[in-house]
C-alpha cells in the first residue's frame, strides 16, 4: 500500500503545488508554519477540497477521481468533530455502517475498537461528557473503524493541554505502529512530528523546501523556519576547505567542504566575552545585545551584528558578565560543535 | 452603566408593550366568565376547534415535507438563481393572505390551470373543502418553516458533515444521519411558528375555502362570524384561539424555541 501524490491546489493568492510518496506502515508528517498549506493538502487527499491538478494514486488506484466518501481514507480532524447527538460507541460505528455493516455488527466492531483505545466504560456517553484525551482516541478509533488504507490527522495532538498530550502522544505512536496503511498526518509541532512520524516533509508557502527523516532534519536544518523549529543557528556561507565565511564571519569547522554550504551550530555552543578574547580571530565576533529570556534551566541571548544568532548561557554566566540589551560583545563558538554540510 | 435611563427610549417601550399586551387583557375582562364552559361546550365550538387543530397541523407536516428539503437545497446546493427562487418562496410572507387565496383560486380552482385537471383527471376538487383549507394554511405558513430551518442549516457547522463524508456516508445519510439531528431545534422552532401562522389563518382560508361549519370553517373564521351576531361567542372562541396558542408556546419554549 502506497501513496504517492502531487496536490497542486491553485487559489486567488496562494499556490499549493507538492508531491508526496508514503510506503505502507510509514507515518509521513506535514510540518510546516501556519498558511503553508499543510492542512489544504490533507484536505485535498481527503476529497474535501479539489485539486487544480496532480493526481493522487493509492497503490496504483486512482483517488482523485473519486469523491470523499468513496476513498478508502480515515480522517481524524483538528478538534475531532464527533457527532455531538451520538454516543462515542456510535460515533465509532458511524462509518461501518456507512460502509454496509449492519447496525449490530457495526456496533460489535465499534465496541472492539473503543477497547483498544481503552475506552470500553465510556461507549454510552456523549463527545461532551468526554475529556479532550478521550474525545482524541474516539476520533482515532472512528478513523480506524472504517479499516482504512490511508489515514490522515490534522493537528492531532493541537487541542489537548500539556500533560494529556503527552500521554496521548506515545499511545497514539503505538496504534500508528499497529496501523498497516499509510498515515499522513499535519503538524506545527516539531516534537509531534519527530516522535510520531518517520519521514517529515516541511512545506512553506505551499512547496517542500526539505524532507528527510527525523534526525536529518534535525541535524541539517535548510531553512530559516526549519533551523527555529529544531533550535539551531543557521547560516548560507562559502565554504573552502575547512573554513566557511559567512559574510565578514570566518568559521573554522570540522568538516572539509567546497563552494555554497550551510553552517548550523545550537545556541549553547556560543560563548560570550566581555572584552576580546586572545588567540585565533576565527569563529569570533562582535555582536550586540539584542533581547534576554528565560529558557528552560538557561538564559537565551539573541545577538545582532554581522550575523544574528542565539546564544544559551547560565544564569550565573548572565550576573558575571553583567549582560543587558545594547551592550556590545564578542561571541565565539568552538569548532567542534557547527557542523556544515552543502547547499 | 451608570446614569438614568432615556426617556426617549423608555417611553416608546413602556406605550409599546401596553399596546401589544391591553388587547390580551381586554379579552380576559369582557369574558363571559360565568357562561363560559356552557358556551365552550357547544358542539359548533368544538367542531372548529377540532377542525382547526386538524388542519394547522396537516399544515404543518405538509410544510415539514416540502419545507425542509426547500431549505437544504437552498442552503446546500449552488443553484443557478438562488437568490431568485429564495425570493420568489418568501412572498407568501409579505403577500396579504386575501390575495393568496385569490392566486390558489385561479390555479388550483375548478377551472383553474391545476385544478381544472385535477378535476377531469383524478375528479379531486380543492377549494370549499378541507382540504382546501389545510392548501390555504400551508401556503401562507411554509415560508416561516422554511427562513428558520434555512437559517438553522446556514448556521450548522459544515465540517460535521465533512467529517461524515469521510467516514463514508452518502449525502442523503449526512442529511438524515447528521444535519437533521443537529438542526432539530431550527426545525422544532420553525415547525411552531408554522403551526401558529396555520391555526391564525384567515384570508386565504376564507377565500379558497368558503366558510361551511364543520368542513371549512376554523376558529379564525367562527370567530369573526360569531363578532356580528353574538358578540359574547366571539369572544370565548378568541379566548380558546389564545389559550392554545399560550399553551404551546409556552410548552414549546422551554424546551426548543430559545435554543441555539
Amino acid at each position: 500500500m502506497t501513496l504517492s501524490a502531487r496536490l497542486v491546489v491553485t487559489r486567488p493568492r496562494f499556490q499549493l503545488d507538492i508531491e508526496l510518496e508514503v510506503a505502507a506502515g510509514q507515518v509521513v508528517a506535514l510540518l510546516g508554519p501556519n498558511g503553508a498549506g499543510k492542512t489544504t493538502a490533507l484536505r485535498a487527499l481527503a476529497g474535501l477540497t479539489a485539486l487544480s491538478g496532480g493526481r493522487i494514486s493509492l497503490d496504483g488506484e486512482a483517488l482523485h477521481t473519486l469523491a470523499a466518501e468513496r476513498r478508502p481514507i480515515g480522517v481524524v480532524f483538528q478538534d475531532y468533530l464527533l457527532f455531538p447527538h451520538l454516543s462515542a460507541l456510535d460515533n465509532v460505528a458511524f462509518g461501518p455502517r456507512c460502509r454496509g455493516a449492519s447496525r449490530a455488527e457495526a456496533r460489535r466492531g465499534a465496541a472492539v475498537w473503543l477497547e483498544r483505545v481503552g475506552l470500553t466504560g465510556h461507549a454510552t456517553m456523549r463527545p461532551r461528557q468526554l475529556s479532550g484525551g478521550q474525545a482524541q482516541r474516539v476520533a482515532l478509533a472512528r478513523a480506524l473503524a472504517v479499516e482504512p488504507r490511508l489515514l490522515l490527522m490534522d493537528e492531532p495532538l493541537a487541542a489537548l493541554d500539556a500533560h494529556t498530550r503527552l500521554e496521548i502522544r506515545s499511545q497514539l505512536r503505538r496504534h500508528l505502529a499497529d496501523f498497516g496503511g499509510a498515515t499522513v498526518l499535519v503538524t506545527h509541532d516539531p516534537l509531534d512530528a519527530m516522535v510520531l512520524a518517520d519521514r517529515l516533509v516541511v512545506i512553506e508557502n505551499g512547496a517542500v523546501v526539505q524532507q528527510g527523516t527525523p534526525a536529518e532534519v534535525a541535524r541539517r536544518p535548510r531553512t530559516d523556519y526549519v533551523a527555529r523549529l529544531v533550535g539551531l543557528n543557521l547560516y548560507r556561507g562559502t565554504a573552502a576547505g575547512q573554513q566557511v565565511s559567512v559574510g565578514e564571519v570566518l568559521f573554522s569547522v570540522a568538516e572539509q567542504l567546497e563552494g555554497p554550504a550551510f553552517v548550523a551550530f545550537p545556541p549553547s555552543a556560543v560563548a560570550l566575552y566581555r572584552t576580546r578574547p586572545d588567540g585565533s580571530p576565527r569563529n569570533l565576533w562582535q555582536a550586540t545585545i539584542e533581547g534576554i529570556e528565560r529558557h528552560g534551566d538557561s538564559v537565551r541571548i539573541h545577538l545582532a551584528g554581522p550575523i544574528a544568532a542565539a546564544a544559551d548561557v547560565t544564569p550565573a554566566a548572565v550576573a558575571d558578565l553583567d549582560l543587558t540589551p545594547g551592550q556590545r560583545i564578542w561571541a565565539s563558538v568552538k569548532a567542534t560543535e557547527t557542523h556544515v554540510y552543502p547547499f | 452603566m451608570a446614569g438614568r435611563l432615556p426617556w426617549v427610549l423608555v417611553l416608546p417601550a413602556v406605550v409599546g408593550m401596553v399596546f401589544l399586551t391591553l388587547p390580551l387583557a381586554g379579552l380576559l375582562v369582557r369574558a363571559p366568565w360565568s357562561t363560559l364552559v356552557e358556551r365552550l361546550g357547544e358542539p359548533h365550538v368544538l367542531e372548529a376547534l377540532r377542525l382547526s387543530l386538524v388542519t394547522a397541523t396537516l399544515a404543518t407536516l405538509v410544510c415539514l415535507l416540502l419545507g425542509v428539503p426547500l431549505a437544504w437545497l437552498l442552503a446546500r446546493v449552488d443553484l443557478p438563481g438562488r437568490r431568485l427562487v429564495r425570493a420568489l418562496i418568501t412572498v407568501p410572507l409579505v403577500l396579504p393572505p386575501v390575495v393568496g387565496g385569490v392566486a390558489l383560486l385561479l390555479v388550483l380552482g375548478r377551472r383553474g390551470l391545476i385544478g381544472q385537471w385535477l378535476d377531469a383527471t383524478f375528479g379531486i376538487t380543492l377549494p370549499f373543502t378541507t382540504a382546501g383549507v389545510v392548501v390555504a394554511e400551508a401556503f401562507v405558513a411554509m415560508p416561516f418553516l422554511v427562513i428558520s430551518v434555512e437559517g438553522a442549516l446556514r448556521a450548522a457547522d459544515l465540517r460535521f458533515e465533512e467529517a461524515a463524508a469521510t467516514l463514508g456516508a452518502s449525502r442523503w445519510i449526512i442529511f438524515r444521519r447528521v444535519t437533521l439531528p443537529l438542526i432539530a431545534p431550527g426545525i422544532v422552532a420553525g415547525a411552531v411558528l408554522c403551526w401558529a401562522r396555520a391555526l391564525g389563518e384567515f384570508g386565504a382560508t376564507i377565500t379558497f375555502a368558503g366558510n361551511f361549519p364543520g368542513r371549512t370553517q376554523t376558529m379564525p373564521l367562527a370567530v369573526y362570524l360569531a363578532l356580528e351576531t353574538e358578540p359574547e361567542a366571539a369572544i370565548v372562541l378568541s379566548l380558546v384561539l389564545l389559550a392554545v396558542s399560550v399553551i404551546i408556546l409556552a410548552g414549546l419554549r422551554e424546551r426548543w424555541v430559545s435554543a441555539p
